[in-house]
């Protein structure tokens, strides 16, 4: 599953951050961030209106991320308990 | 023979504060040198560089590098390359640090952890500085300083950055030091090579399993959410009520910037009278009085006038950002940004540019999308800097009535604010014509902001940045105004009225000359003579224009009363029109040489100022053609 078909406020673990084609500089802006295998992140908020940038919390910090970015990043879901 | 640079340095130690962006890391540099700090850049590039002295209990003096903030130290923005550069050693007239102090958030140990462990690698001596712990003790996070300690090899301390004794511990620790036997700091391998991607990405993946394990051995692999910034954050950033309150908040700081203002602007206009008088009354009156009263003074005063307005705007900017809202703004702002093809990350540089386009050029490193950069440099010039304050203030004291509308919304303050939006509506005109003219290739811009928490801003740490920021203004300002008002003075003064001369003086002078010459190519947009003079010095500085007026105006004036206050006299003699012109030239008025300088050196070479040069004036000329005609069309003429 990517990180921008995930549902608000579940928590879910990084897998793995694929390198989109033509800017493959992007996958590692995004592992320095905290986007790293293993790491607990949280969809806060999908846009504004729709489209707007989309709210993450990875570890304990938040960022924005553009869907495209978004898209990048392979999750699971962690189970409850 | 090759030349070789030898750079000498104080003898004093050199710490480095390294750390993540938001770490804090900025309020502890102010808590350990307080206001002995200067602000310059690092040779060869504009990235901001603060070093402060400490003075230890033990006697000695050390000097201390606030780093720009690090996410690695895989360079991937030019503030990271500075960091990487001067941690290696390598930077251009720079000593290579004998100590690191890294910076850690409590609440984000694991991002933080990582960058202590690439630090590590780079064989200096390292210290971690374990900051923000009251806020990790009030959300219940217990960290054993002494088990993180054993983990890392290293000594860890701790710091309250909000306390006024936050950075006591790192203060007695580097008293305590013994300064010339660090080696025991030291864990890595000396080998001070700057990463390349293979092994950054190996280092990567290696430190995060390793900062995984240290959380595990600390029992801190939980993750504890700031709810209190989460519970702001769902009314600030909601869809509806965010992009609201933002824009009533842009809207108050606008109303406030004028009248809050009124009454130190009112004392630096009778102090500046004052002291004209007495020069007068002292000087007999011969060309040096002249010089300095109708040259220097009215100069100066015209300009220091504005300060209180100046200083009001940088006030609120560093506000926001200092509570962690601004970064909020650019996540509200992104789709408004995104339509026009750039992202929310030039929000910040864009709102810089209010107070000056250079720091605001300047902020633009932070975007690593290099289109993105050059679009922004390019359109920041059309962000009203406060330097045109003065020139909107003055028209707009002189031709719009000080009435109270609806609301008791004041309407000059309302012109004001439409002059800030024209300003912004062209601006966003320009990106949108760019984006047309970008390749698909170029429009991968990455966003990837951080929220960091809120949190509320320190009246110290605001007020050394208010008055860093002030100085350079000043000082950039000062010097510029100076030689532009006296050579102004020159021209409009010499050479003398032959005898017998009907005419006032400046009609024979070079000033007069050049703003005749001038007014050809000016009057299709309603600039009379003395606007077209002051419109020459206004290019050094904008905000020379309006001392370059009351330079001329008092020169040409046949009472030669210096005193005479512009306001008035612009009124009765120009018309609406030309007040609406002018207004309208300076939303897109060719910016100011120091602009120019600075997008220079940002953009290495000359291509990226002189398209800028050449479509502001274009623009402004067809916008105050425009509102010339449309005015007289209404009989404003």
């Amino acid at each position: 599953m990517h990180l921008d078909q995930v549902d608000l406020d579940a928590t879910y673990r990084v897998c793995v951050v694929n390198a989109p084609k033509g800017a493959p500089q992007i996958k590692g802006q995004l592992e320095d961030i905290g986007f790293l295998p293993g790491e607990q992140v949280t969809l806060l908020r999908k846009g504004l209106i729709k489209k707007g940038p989309y709210l993450v919390r990875v570890g304990a910090s938040t960022f924005a991320l553009r869907q495209s970015e978004a898209r990048l990043i392979e999750v699971e879901l962690v189970p409850h308990g | 023979m090759a030349e070789s640079t030898v750079h000498f340095f104080p003898s004093e130690p050199m710490v480095a504060l390294l750390g993540n962006p938001n770490c804090g890391k900025t309020a502890l540099f102010n808590l350990l040198t307080g206001s002995r700090q200067k602000v310059a850049n690092y040779s060869g590039v504009t990235v901001e560089r603060k070093e402060g002295r400490l003075s230890l209990a033990s006697g000695k003096n050390i000097r201390i590098l606030d780093l720009p903030g690090a996410y690695s130290l895989y360079p991937r923005s030019l503030d990271e390359r500075v960091t990487c550069n001067v941690l290696l050693g390598r930077a251009e007239g720079e000593k290579r640090p004998d100590l690191v102090l890294c910076i850690l958030s409590a609440m984000n140990l694991r991002r933080n952890l990582r960058l202590v462990l690439a630090a590590k690698r780079l064989g200096l001596p390292c210290v971690v500085v374990l900051n923000m712990l009251d806020i990790a003790k009030r959300q219940g996070l217990q960290i054993d300083t002494a088990a993180l300690s054993q983990e890392l090899g290293l000594p860890v301390i701790t710091s309250v950055g909000i306390q006024s004794d936050g950075a006591d511990q790192i203060k007695t620790f580097l008293s305590d030091l013994d300064w010339r036997n660090l080696n025991n700091l030291r864990t890595g391998t000396a080998d001070a090579t700057l990463e390349n991607v293979a092994s950054h990405i190996a280092h990567a993946e290696s430190d995060n399993v390793q900062v995984q394990r240290i959380l595990q051995n600390l029992g801190l692999d939980q993750i504890i959410p700031d709810q209190f910034s989460d519970r702001l954050d769902s009314v600030l950033l909601h869809p509806v009520f965010g992009p609201i309150i933002l824009v009533a908040l842009l809207f108050c700081i606008f109303q406030a910037v004028f009248s809050w203002a009124v009454l130190p602007m009112e004392l630096i206009k009778a102090a500046t009278e004052f002291i004209g008088t007495q020069i007068s009354e002292i000087l007999p009156n011969t060309w040096v009085r002249s010089l300095l009263i109708n040259g220097i003074l009215a100069g100066l005063g015209g300009v220091v006038i504005f300060l209180p307005q100046i200083l009001i705007l940088f006030f609120f900017i560093l506000l926001l950002e200092e509570s962690g809202y601004l970064p909020r703004a650019a996540y509200l702002l992104d789709r408004v940004m995104g339509s026009v093809g750039l992202s929310g990350r030039s929000f910040i540089p864009l709102l810089s540019s209010f107070a000056c386009a250079i720091p605001g050029i300047m902020a633009t490193r932070s975007i690593s999308n290099a289109r993105d950069r050059m679009v922004t440099i390019l359109i920041a010039p059309m962000m009203t800097c406060s330097a045109r304050l003065p020139v909107y203030a003055l028209l707009i004291s002189a031709f719009i009535p000080e009435q109270k509308l609806w609301a008791k919304i004041d309407l000059q303050g309302l012109v004001l604010f439409l002059l800030y939006l024209a300003g912004i509506f062209g601006a966003m005109a320009v990106a949108w014509i760019l984006q047309r003219f970008t390749s698909e290739q170029f429009r991968m811009n990455a966003l990837m902001m951080e929220l960091p928490s809120y949190h509320l801003p320190r009246l110290g740490n605001l007020a050394i940045s208010l008055w860093q920021r002030a100085e350079i203004f000043l000082r950039r300002v000062g010097g510029i105004i100076l030689i532009m008002t006296v050579a102004l003075w020159a021209l409009s003064s010499f050479p003398l009225p032959p005898a017998g001369a009907t005419q006032s003086s400046i009609q024979y002078s070079f000033a007069g000359m050049i703003g005749q010459t001038l007014a050809h190519v000016f009057s299709p947009i309603g600039f009379n003579w003395e606007i077209s003079i002051a419109l020459v010095p206004g290019m050094a500085a904008r905000e020379v224009v309006v001392s370059s007026l009351a330079t001329v105006y008092a020169l040409s004036s046949s009472s030669a009363d210096a005193a005479k206050a512009l306001v008035p006299l612009i009124s009765s003699t120009w018309s609406l029109a030309t007040a609406l012109s002018l207004l309208a030239w300076f939303v897109f008025a060719p910016q100011c040489l120091s602009t120019i300088a600075a997008v220079k050196r940002e953009t290495g070479g000359w291509k990226i100022p002189i398209i800028m040069l050449s479509y502001l004036f274009g623009l402004a000329y067809i916008a105050s053609f425009i509102t010339y005609r449309i005015a007289i069309f209404f009989g404003l003429g």
